[in-house]
């Protein structure tokens, strides 16, 4: 029962495609996943913006909305209607070809990040040999974009939004990307689907995730910062801080635009947390042997709802960070500390199990810890703060 | 001839025609970029992954950004004064032609036109890992020293001189602490 539940749409688009003749079957295959990854996200988008909006209003002790159908549930389909119906303004002065190119070249690569991400057991688009090298691939594409819509709009606040964006992007890929690489290290594959089934395996009923090494730990936390980055949330949203720059490089977008930019930031964040979980929490997988009987999708969106839900803690928690202490943080610590994460996980494969790995292992991390953040801190230990005006 | 080919070929040689011939410079760029973008479909093309995606990854993400980012930064984005054409085309077309006969020289001499059927090998990411680990070891430690070389530079570059360095007293991070 629970083995065909786990495979009800895997049972699904086979059931589908045998409809179709011979010669067409790979093609409507194609056209079934691809239909489905833009229904669940494109539905998990809506959801998440009413979601991230009552979870602001409660953090910021107000209601959100609440207005539209029950508990302001239907708001993005008003949201929606909205964005369709607005006029659709282009500043006169504005590269017309660029300016409509841009929300694509966004939209585009971050639905297509998506297939390679297995998100169940068998579910997963296309399994690629080289799956984590396509999905920073197209990543890359996003940061073409963000220069393109800043660029195209002529307008200086758009452009420091673009500027202040490619820095951005381009100084946390190098932490990003470092902190996966262990995870490619020690599994001996780039396929997700590979990476994902090493982890569902289980040691006294306690799953094989990375993210409960030293190393993973480590990683993922790394990893999460440099995706908050690279997808422009808060504390990270410089590039679109509305106190500075109104809006960013989407300054001059309205209605669909702007929709579509708001849809490609999403499904961006969903993408890479999608990613983080495939990497360190083990996919689809569950945690425990016992509750394997859950349908893995069902774990897969249980975590990718965990790791967004953090997201928007962080955003109604953190302020937002200056330009200097942005760079500052990326170059002098989340680099080396993935370097040093790096010869932790050198570490892990070469000394023998046991104990003494743990020990080892934590060491070195938890010691980078202290010490670079002592070094970039620039103070010598924890003491008491003193502020200027709260004093 | 495929249709995917068909297609592939228009973009990069349609990109690459636009990098030459367009007025603005940023418009260039995204063409080249695009041209980039149908070489990286070509080797997708030819069962080459991982070079198809390396390519996607360094030349659209990292080099089109780039070349976008100097020409802001050296503020060239303007309509160039100077006619499309240099002066000295007739050393480019030189050039061109050269690397025409080289490239030509290598497609004729190579094993897919002598008829010999080549069996269409299916590069596996680890057997390119391995091959880098083993045989060429050698080129990649020195392009990985190259590399960083090139990084630190880059960062003594960006430093600023002791003087300058003395002249603002109040760094901002330290004012915070005040």
């Amino acid at each position: 029962m629970a083995e065909t539940l786990d495979q009800i749409f895997v049972a699904l688009k086979t059931w589908l495609v045998s409809f179709a003749p011979g010669q067409w079957q790979p093609l409507v295959s194609a056209v079934i996943s691809v239909a489905a990854i833009i229904g669940t996200f494109a539905s998990l988008f809506a959801l998440t913006t009413v979601l991230e909006r009552k979870g602001l209003g409660r953090i910021q002790n107000r209601y959100g909305p609440n207005r539209v159908g029950p508990y302001g549930i239907l708001q993005p389909l008003a949201d929606g209607v909205k964005a369709l119906t607005k006029e659709d303004v282009v500043p006169r002065k504005a590269d017309r070809v660029v300016h409509f190119l841009a929300p694509l070249v966004l939209v585009v690569p971050v639905f297509l990040a998506l297939a390679v991400l297995p998100v169940g057991r068998n579910m997963v688009a296309v399994d690629l040999d080289a799956g984590l090298l396509f999905f920073f691939a197209v990543g890359a594409v996003t940061e073409l974009s963000v220069f393109m819509a800043g660029w195209s709009s002529r307008n200086k606040y758009s452009l420091l939004g673009a500027m202040r964006a490619i820095a951005q992007m381009i100084s946390y890929e190098v932490p990003l990307i470092l902190s996966s690489v262990t995870v490619v290290m020690l599994a001996g594959t780039l396929s997700t689907v590979e990476i994902v089934e090493q982890q569902a395996v289980y040691t006294h009923g306690l799953a094989d995730w990375n993210v409960f090494t030293p190393w993973g730990s480590a990683g993922f936390i790394l990893f999460m910062i440099a995706a908050a980055a690279e997808s422009n949330r808060s504390p990270f949203d410089l590039p679109e801080g509305e106190s500075e720059l109104i809006a960013g490089y989407y300054i001059e977008y309205s209605g669909f635009k702007f929709a579509l930019f708001f849809l490609g930031e999403y499904i961006g964040m969903f993408a890479i947390s999608g990613l983080g979980i495939t990497l360190f929490l083990g996919g689809w997988s569950a945690p425990f042997a016992f509750l394997s009987g859950i349908p893995s999708y069902l774990w897969f969106f249980a975590k990718l709802m965990g790791l967004i839900a953090v997201f928007i803690w962080v955003r109604g928690t953190l302020p937002r960070l200056r330009m200097d202490q942005l760079m500052n943080f990326a170059w002098k610590f989340m680099l080396p500390m993935a370097l040093v994460n790096l010869v932790v996980a050198g570490l892990w494969r070469f000394l023998p199990g046991g104990v003494t790995r743990w020990v080892i292992c934590s060491a070195v991390v938890v010691g980078a810890y202290l010490a670079l953040g002592r070094a970039v801190s620039g103070r010598a230990g924890p003491a008491r703060r003193s502020y200027r005006f709260a004093d | 001839m495929s249709v995917t080919l068909c297609i592939l070929a228009i973009l990069i040689l349609g990109g690459a025609g636009a990098a030459m011939a367009l007025p603005r410079l940023i418009h260039c760029a995204l063409a080249l970029a695009l041209s980039m973008a149908g070489l990286a479909g070509l080797y997708l093309q030819m069962n080459a992954q991982f070079v198809g995606f390396a390519q996607a990854l360094v030349y659209i993400g990292a080099v089109a950004i780039l070349i976008v980012f100097a020409i802001l930064l050296t503020g060239g984005e303007g309509t160039a004064e100077v006619g499309r054409f240099y002066g000295s085309w007739r050393m480019g077309v030189g050039i061109a032609l050269g690397v025409l006969g080289v490239l030509g020289l290598a497609v004729l001499s190579s094993r897919a036109l002598a008829g010999q059927a080549v069996p269409v090998p299916e590069a596996q990411v680890r057997e390119i890992g391995d091959l880098l680990m083993t045989d060429y070891v050698l080129a990649l430690e020195v392009i990985g020293l190259l590399l960083t070389a090139a990084l630190l530079g880059a960062v003594i570059l960006a430093m600023p001189s002791a003087s300058a360095r003395t002249g603002s007293a109040t760094h901002p991070a330290k004012d915070q602490d005040a």
